[in-house]
This record gives structure tokens, C-alpha cells and sequence, in this order.
């Protein structure tokens, strides 16, 4: 996967209507990853146009035929790590929006699991987050994540290892962060959650 | 003869016993890792399936020159 070229791609009649069509069935699965990666809904929108764009101008660099999900995903990525470099008062914003996010239960019907795994994640460092949600969410292959966070594969198989096992211990002990109420009994939900879910399919 | 007994009851019954244990408590923690992984696919699912706004495509149609500037 090569790295997306910096500047404005030339129009290219033949390639840019199929780069483009490709990309829209794109922008969903962007806004997700976005959104795991803010935890806040309008800061993970703008994050995932201006990706959609980088893409869009990077398209003479993007190699027919490759996986375009993985090659949007990363600009993704390193657009979201070099804003929170440019500024670290500006980042220092971003972690507290995100943190009020995942703590910020917002619709009082949301299902109870849901909301403990948010929590849980947010806990999380942010490596071990990411390759979880890109490995176990994202429908990635471990090489394939690698490219997106630009490490070994190996590495990418022991941040999840690492984080499926701590994801699984913050939810049984509910050491999750949650003001006032109780923790409760978080893997229980979970389990019983998923168990509908499955049964649904 | 009774403490070789006591070993025997040993090698006999407590590592069969520590073998169902830990047995258990793997596929307890494989149930458990399969739970968080369909609530995880979900979580991600929910925003892949929402609408997406209509300000994307419009940013991406302004992207595009008019056809006379070709």
C-alpha cells in the first residue's frame, strides 16, 4: 500500500468516476473508524470529509486494484494523529470532548451493554484501541492493519491480544468509569446481548 | 502404605480435577471474548449503517471541476 501523495491529483476522466464511486461506498465505514477514534460525533464527521477528501486529491497515488478501505482508513488515521499533533492544547480538547463522549450516555433507551464497552474502550490505550477496532470491528486482517497504523504485524497482534484481555477484565471488575451509578454487572449484559443478537441472525 | 496412598489419591484425582477446571474457564473466556467481539462488530455496525450526511457527497461534488474545465 503506498502512502497517499501530498497535492492535488490531475483529472483523469477514465479512473476518477469509478475512484469516486468506490469512495462513497467508503464514507460510512470512514465515519465509523472516525467515530471510534474521537468519540465525538461532529469532531468524527469533520475528521472523515477531511480524510474523504485527502483521498480524493491523493487519487493519482492510490494503485487500482488494491484495497482502497485500508489505503482511506490510514489517510484517516494520520490525519487524525497529525491534528493532534499540531496543537497539544488542541489535543488536550480533543481527549477531553472524546472522554465526555464516552462517558455521556445520550440516549436513555441505548442499550446498557453498548454503553459499558464504550466506557471500557475508553479506557483502553489508544494503540491497543485501534487495533482492536480495526481487527475485531473493522473487519481487517492483522497485515492489514499494520499498514493502517504503519507497525509490524506482530505488534498489531499483541495490542489486540493485549486489549481483548484488558477490554474483558475492565468490563468483569465494572472498573469502567461511570459517575454515580453502579457499575453493575457489565459482562453479564454482554453476554446476554450477544447471545439475542446471535440468535436474531 | 497410607501416605503412599495419599499420593496416588494425588495423581489420580487432582490434576483430572484441575484439568476440568481449567478447561471450563477456557471456553468461559472464549464465550465471553465471542461476546465482546459481536458487540464490538456492532457498536461499529450502528454508525456504518446510519445515513450518511448529505454534506459529504456535497463537499465531493464541489471537488469534481465543471465539465468545461476539462
Amino acid at each position: 500500500m503506498s502512502e497517499p501523495q501530498v497535492g492535488r491529483s490531475p483529472p483523469d476522466p477514465v479512473r476518477d468516476p469509478a475512484f469516486k464511486r468506490e469512495l462513497v461506498t467508503l464514507i460510512p465505514h470512514l465515519r465509523a473508524f472516525a467515530r471510534t477514534l474521537t468519540g465525538d460525533p461532529t469532531a468524527a464527521d469533520d475528521l472523515a470529509q477531511d480524510a474523504m477528501m485527502k483521498a480524493w486529491d491523493a487519487r493519482a497515488s492510490f494503485q487500482l486494484g488494491t484495497n482502497m478501505k485500508a489505503w482511506t482508513f490510514m489517510i484517516l488515521r494520520n490525519q487524525f494523529y497529525s491534528e493532534k499533533r499540531r496543537s497539544w492544547r488542541q489535543s488536550q480538547l480533543d481527549q477531553e470532548a472524546a472522554e465526555r463522549t464516552l462517558v455521556a450516555v445520550d440516549d436513555p433507551e441505548a442499550p446498557v451493554a453498548l454503553d459499558e464497552l464504550r466506557l471500557g474502550l475508553g479506557m483502553l490505550p489508544a494503540e491497543q484501541r485501534e487495533a482492536l477496532i480495526l481487527v475485531g470491528a473493522g473487519g481487517f486482517a492483522y497485515e492489514e492493519a499494520a499498514e493502517i497504523c504503519g507497525c509490524a504485524v506482530g505488534t498489531v497482534k499483541s495490542r489486540v491480544s493485549r486489549a481483548r484481555r484488558a477490554l474483558q477484565a475492565i468490563l468483569e471488575a465494572g472498573a469502567y468509569d461511570r459517575d454515580g451509578a453502579s457499575a453493575g454487572d457489565a459482562m453479564h449484559a454482554i453476554l446476554a446481548d450477544a447471545e439475542r443478537l446471535s440468535s436474531l441472525r | 502404605m497410607q501416605m503412599q496412598f495419599g499420593v496416588e489419591d494425588m495423581i489420580e484425582h487432582v490434576p483430572m480435577e484441575d484439568k476440568r477446571k481449567s478447561a471450563a474457564a477456557l471456553d468461559e473466556a472464549r464465550l465471553r471474548q465471542q461476546a465482546i467481539g459481536v458487540k464490538l462488530r456492532q457498536m461499529f455496525d450502528e454508525v456504518v449503517n446510519e445515513a450518511v450526511p448529505d454534506e459529504f457527497l456535497e463537499i465531493l461534488r464541489k471537488a469534481e471541476p465543471p465539465k468545461g474545465e476539462r
